[in-house]
Formats: structure tokens, C-alpha cells, sequence
């Protein structure tokens, strides 16, 4: 299949269609009502289901009631109605029944802006609604990205029978690049519905999807159960990219659009003889700790820049465990940061660091 | 005549829609007879392998240990919602709800609202006993004017509470309601009443005619503080004067079938 | 007169007494001599003078459905006959 010049959001619900996705159900919000826009289109044309809730409470409690019939389904929206999701997306996790949201992130807090930020991470990855449970957390920096991962969420949702966000931030959504889109999976067969699905108590006995264990000691039991799957998460699907970091001094550690941005200044740095590379995480969880912990035996400081006031920057120092100086470069309320102001913090580190 | 053999019948045992697992309801709690009508509806219309319900959060919340079917357990008054996006994938199926008057007509108005206004293809069984049971008989959307409740002790003023919300009054307004009816539980007579409407409703979504409601007066003995027997009586002479009992939203193809 | 008879399941029965409350010939009483494994005292048919009908009002009412009623019939008229 050939490229084409694609918008963020249209790429990626168009993605969820190929994948076979059989109902969406979201609210418009900005930066990420396009997707909204070309599900509403899509989904009928293909006999699928495509439904506006009243808001986001209603839309993210719709994906749940789908999910547990055992279709692939999914919602998008962007940090405020996200917020509005958090009671929705705790239940589902509750219920280990598969979910794939996308959620656009803008300038916050409360309304905020429409401008992109990468505010929501600390809400996302660390899980913004109640009770102990964890989010796979996808983070794109190109339109192609944001493709590929959307297309592989079912697949992972399904597999771990968990929640996964791509989570992008408005530049993304609303950027167009040349990107390719995968080929269009069918909607799964109604007898192909999982073991755990409601399809209607025939000939077996009745199913209930539920999330509460009124009992401690079982509450406590399921609680374990999802430690362990979170364990079996966390040991197959940390997704990274990294450049130029074989003879780096000073390791730059940035996701999504900040990502994109300081790959710009690192090749800047570089033309200037900074010995500078970075890293890019993809999974946001389960996060890179090890790759990055033998990124900082090697480098002599690492800088962390992100749309944001420092949210995974906890997570660097926690992966850095103290061996070098962690530096942070952020932007926020909507501001984008340009390669010259990340360059310009690489050179006053390499400054720091061969001082 | 008098030598005709005689053989003694069965009249009346549980439900095939019902499982064995006793209720944890109050003794003379209403909700068990709710139950038993769906269930009793469901197995004459021979849904029951093709039925899904999503229960709520309040007293009810464990009413899939009840039903002997496939079973949701919803957020607080998100069942509306989790309904529609599980029925919109399962056109074919029969779907409803079971939901309190603090989870439908307080959290969950949006949702049953919306709901409703799509027309929704979905039934949805609301239970209304004025009170909120499960947390200790604190006020609710439905509370009576001077009922006193934990959180409302001297009687709830309506110059601070404002007014109990009619539901059904509310929902027959909106096109894509079908068949919105309140029927009571305080008695046998209206007990048989109440089935025959919860057929209606589950006839209305067979029938892809919109939205169905089925709201129920129901009791609370415990935190009413009475016996169950007097709350009954209290049913009557409280509730139904302030919610009266009626058909507040026949769809014609239904009112057509009922006279015929 | 049509002869009945009910059987309280007592594992379900939880004494509510509603049952007492609306049978027309008040042929059911409290068995206060035992409890239901759930420790309620059940309800259970006393009916010495064969009063009862099978109307099933009883069972109308029980939010538990505890009770299971027999009717004795026509063998022409018969649906299900007692086990």
C-alpha cells in the first residue's frame, strides 16, 4: 500500500477500523474531534457501530458494556474528557475486559487550552482513576507511529485482557505526514467471541463481569492476579527507540512530541561534536527502567525534556537509581518547545559535564 | 362428575430464571419480588439464553447472583450507558436494567435520560423506594417532602431538598420513549400488574420500539424503620399518592396488541 | 372446594410474615420452634381443617420465592403434577 498524506486523528481511527475495531463511541473535544468525525462516517458505511454518548462518562461506560460482549472497541478524546473517563476506565480495568482509548492530550489544568501538552502522563500511566491497577500506556511521535500502535492495541488489549492508551498530544492529532495505512481486518465472528464474553447464557452456565469482591481476602486475591499480569507486561512489552547513544556523554530521555523535537537538536548537537544521544520511550508503561539504568552507567548526565512540568521524570530518576545528575528541560500550558531551546540546554550540560 | 380424577398440580414453584443462592435482601424486601416477575417474564418468553442484564450499584448490586443469566455489573448509574453500547452489538439480544432510585434518577440521570432520548433499545427495571438503602437510609431523588431519612432527620424540606423527581413523568415526555409505565409492589393484586407491564416492556424491545421503562414502588423496611407488612401499607398510602401509578407512555403497536 | 397445599422452602424463607399477611384463609403461621439456616424463625403452612386453595397469593407476595404450591386438579386439566 502506498503512502498518503494523513491527519493524526484521521490516521489513527482509520487504523482502529483496519484492526477490525466494531464499535466506537466518544464526545467531541478538541484537538481530537476528527477522529470523532471520520468514525461517524466509517462506521456506518461498514455496518459497524459509531454512537456520540451525551459525554464521556457515558462514552467510556458504552466501551465497557461493548467490551464485555467481546467485540473490539474503542473511544478517544482528549484531557479533559479523559478526566471524565477515569471512573469508567477503573471499572474496566476491575473487569480485565479489553479497552483501547486514545487520548490527545492538551493545555492544562482544568479547561486548560487546546494547544498540545503532554500534561496527562502522571494521570494515565500512573492511573488517574481509583484502585491498583495500570494502564498500557503507547506513546507515538509520528503520524506512522501512531498508525502502527493503534492497529496493535486490540491485539494487546486482548492479549493481557487490559486497558491500552495511546497517548499523543495535540500536535499529533492535528500534524499531517505521509504515512501508511495497514491492510482492513474483518470484525471478529460472533462465535469467535472470547470464552469470558456475554453472548447469552445457552447451553453453559451464566457469565458476570463484574468488579467487585465484597471480601477482602478475594478482593486481595484478584488484586494479585493483576500484579502478575502487570509482571508478565512489564517483561514483554517495553517499546523504546533510541539514536546515536553507542558513544554518547549526555543522554536526552523524551517521548511523543518532545521526543520528535529533541531528535532535531540532537543532530545539531551533534554537527557541533556533542557527544549527545537519546532515548525515546514508547511504552510509557510498562516503562524502559532497565534500558535506561544502562543508559546512565554509560553517560555522564542525562536531561529530560517534556510538554509538561516533569511528570515522567520521576520515573527517569527512579530508572537512573541516582547514578548521574537527571536534568530537566519542560514546557507547558499548551507551549511546544523548538529544537534551538532543547540544543541550547545540551550545550550548557556538556558544559556541566566535561567541566 | 364426582369420580373425575383428581391429581395434585404444581401452581407455582421458582423460576427457571432465578438461581437457588438466597437473596441477601431485608426480609420483605420488594426487590426479591422484582426479581422473581423478570424472571418469571423471561422464562415464559423463553429469553432467557439470549438475555444479558447489567446491574447497578445500591442494594442490587449483586443481583447477578440472582439472575440465572448472563450478567453486568455496571458503575453507579452507568447502567443506561453500559446497556446501549452492549445492545448496539447485539441488536438481537434482550438487554435491561435493574436500577435503584439514587442510581437512575440521581448519579445515572444523565445516562437514563439519553438513554431514553435515543430510544434505546433497551428495558429498564427501576426500582423506586424513596431511600438509600444500601449506604443506611440516607435521602434520595425520590424521597417524599417531610420523609425522614439519616440525612434528612428532621423530614426533607423542600425549601432547602427541593422536590422528588417523577421519572416516568420525565421520561414520557421524550420521543424515543416507547413504554413508560409505574405499577406498584405493595399487594398481590398489583403485583400481577406489574408482570403483565414487565412483559409489555421486554415485548416493546422485541419489538425494536424504542425505549421501555418499568418503574416499581417498592419498599424499605429496614430503613424505614417498620415491619414489612406496615411498609406496604406505607407504599400505599405515601408513595402512591405522590407518584401515582398508571401508564404514562403506551407505544400504539403495544396498546393495539394489549386490546386485542 | 379446591384443596391446596404449600411446602416453605426454608432455605430461602426469611420470615417476613408477608405471606401471613395476605393468606385468605390464614392457614400460615411462624414456626417459632425453629430457625431457617439464615436464623430466621419460617413461615409454614397450619392448616388442620384442609382450608387452604393453592390460590399461590402467598407466593405472590414472598420476595424470596420461598414457596412452591400444589393444587389438586382435573388429571384433564393438568399443566405439571407434583414431584
Amino acid at each position: 500500500m502506498a503512502k498518503e498524506l494523513l491527519k493524526g486523528n484521521v490516521a489513527f481511527a482509520e487504523a482502529a477500523v483496519r484492526a477490525g475495531c466494531e464499535a466506537y463511541y466518544g464526545y467531541p473535544i478538541t484537538p481530537q474531534t476528527e477522529a470523532l468525525e471520520h468514525m461517524a462516517k466509517r462506521m456506518p458505511e461498514l455496518g459497524r457501530v459509531f454512537l456520540q454518548a451525551e459525554s464521556e462518562v457515558a462514552a467510556i461506560n458504552m466501551v465497557y458494556g461493548a467490551a464485555c460482549a467481546g467485540v473490539r472497541v474503542m473511544s478517544s478524546s482528549s484531557s479533559p474528557g479523559v478526566s471524565l473517563m477515569m471512573e469508567g476506565l477503573s471499572y474496566i480495568a476491575g473487569s480485565e475486559v479489553p479497552v483501547v482509548l486514545v487520548d490527545i492530550m492538551r493545555g492544562g489544568p482544568g479547561l486548560g487550552n487546546i494547544a498540545p501538552s503532554q500534561g496527562d502522563y502522571n494521570q494515565i500511566v500512573k492511573g488517574g482513576g481509583h484502585g491498583d491497577y495500570r494502564i498500557i500506556t503507547l506513546a507515538p511521535a509520528t503520524i506512522q507511529e501512531i498508525i502502527d500502535l493503534t492497529y496493535e492495541a486490540f491485539d494487546i488489549a486482548e492479549k493481557y485482557r487490559a486497558i491500552v492508551v495511546i497517548l499523543a498530544d495535540g500536535s499529533i492529532g492535528q500534524m499531517m505526514e505521509p504515512a501508511e495505512l495497514p491492510p482492513m481486518q474483518e470484525v471478529r465472528k460472533r462465535e469467535d467471541r472470547a470464552e469470558w464474553s456475554l453472548t447469552g447464557a445457552k447451553g453453559r452456565d451464566p457469565r458476570v463481569i463484574t468488579s467487585i469482591y465484597i471480601d477482602p481476602a478475594e478482593e486481595e486475591v484478584f488484586n494479585l492476579h493483576l500484579v502478575e499480569k502487570q509482571k508478565k507486561i512489564e517483561a514483554n512489552e517495553v517499546r523504546f527507540s533510541s539514536l546515536l547513544l553507542e558513544d554518547a556523554e549526555i543522554a536526552i530521555v523524551a517521548y511523543g512530541t518532545a521526543g520528535r523535537i529533541a531528535q532535531s537538536s540532537v543532530k545539531q548537537a551533534r554537527d557541533e561534536g556533542i557527544k549527545v544521544g537519546l532515548l525515546r520511550p514508547i511504552s510509557l508503561y510498562p516503562f524502559p527502567y532497565d534500558e535506561i539504568g544502562k543508559v546512565a552507567d554509560q553517560v555522564k548526565r542525562i536531561l529530560v525534556v517534556e510538554m509538561s512540568g516533569g511528570q515522567m521524570l520521576d520515573d527517569v530518576r527512579l530508572a537512573v537509581n541516582g547514578k548521574v545528575p537527571v536534568d530537566f528541560y519542560g514546557r507547558m500550558g499548551g507551549m511546544v518547545p523548538l529544537p534551538d531551546e532543547v540544543f541550547e540546554q545540551i550545550q550548557e550540560l556538556n558544559q556541566k559535564a566535561n567541566a | 362428575m364426582t369420580d373425575k380424577k383428581m391429581v395434585e398440580a404444581l401452581i407455582f414453584s421458582k423460576p427457571e430464571s432465578l438461581t437457588d443462592v438466597p437473596t441477601h435482601y431485608c426480609p420483605g424486601c420488594t426487590h426479591g419480588v422484582a426479581h422473581r416477575l423478570i424472571a418469571e417474564t423471561i422464562d415464559e418468553m423463553g429469553m432467557r439464553e439470549n438475555t444479558v442484564g447489567v446491574a447497578p450499584v445500591g442494594c442490587s448490586v449483586f443481583a447477578y447472583n440472582y439472575f440465572n443469566m448472563d450478567f453486568a455489573e455496571a458503575a453507579h448509574g452507568r447502567a443506561p450507558a453500559m446497556a446501549t453500547g452492549f445492545k448496539r452489538v447485539n441488536p438481537d439480544m434482550n438487554v435491561f436494567t435493574y436500577q435503584g432510585d439514587g442510581d437512575l434518577a440521581s448519579i445515572g440521570a444523565a445516562e437514563i435520560l439519553h438513554a431514553a432520548g435515543r430510544g434505546e433499545m433497551i428495558t429498564v427495571i427501576f426500582i423506586n423506594n424513596a431511600i438509600y438503602g444500601m449506604t443506611g437510609g440516607q435521602m434520595a431523588p425520590t424521597t417524599l417532602p417531610g420523609q425522614k431519612t439519616t440525612s434528612s432527620p428532621l423530614g426533607r424540606d423542600i425549601e432547602s431538598h427541593g422536590f422528588p423527581l417523577k421519572m416516568c413523568e420525565i421520561l414520557s415526555q421524550l420521543d424515543g420513549s416507547a413504554y413508560i409505565v409505574r405499577r406498584s409492589l405493595h399487594d398481590p393484586a398489583n403485583i400481577r400488574k406489574a408482570k403483565k407491564a414487565i412483559r409489555q416492556a421486554f415485548e416493546v424491545q422485541r419489538q425494536g420500539l424504542g425505549f421501555s421503562m418499568v418503574e416499581l414502588l417498592s419498599n424499605c423496611p429496614t430503613n424505614w424503620k417498620m415491619t414489612a407488612e406496615d411498609s406496604l401499607e406505607w407504599i400505599e398510602e405515601n408513595m402512591i399518592p405522590y407518584f401515582p401509578l398508571g401508564d404514562f407512555k403506551v407505544h400504539p403497536a403495544i396498546a393495539k396488541s394489549k386490546k386485542g | 372446594m379446591a384443596k391446596g397445599r404449600i411446602v416453605v422452602n426454608e432455605d430461602l424463607c426469611k420470615g417476613c410474615e408477608l405471606c401471613i399477611s395476605v393468606c385468605p384463609p390464614g392457614v400460615i403461621k411462624m414456626a417459632a420452634d425453629r430457625f431457617t439456616p439464615q436464623g430466621y424463625h419460617p413461615a409454614e403452612l397450619v392448616d388442620p381443617d384442609e382450608e387452604c386453595t393453592g390460590c399461590a397469593i402467598c407466593s405472590i407476595i414472598c420476595p424470596d420465592a420461598a414457596i412452591t404450591v400444589f393444587r389438586w386438579v382435573p388429571a384433564d386439566k393438568i399443566k405439571s403434577t407434583a414431584p
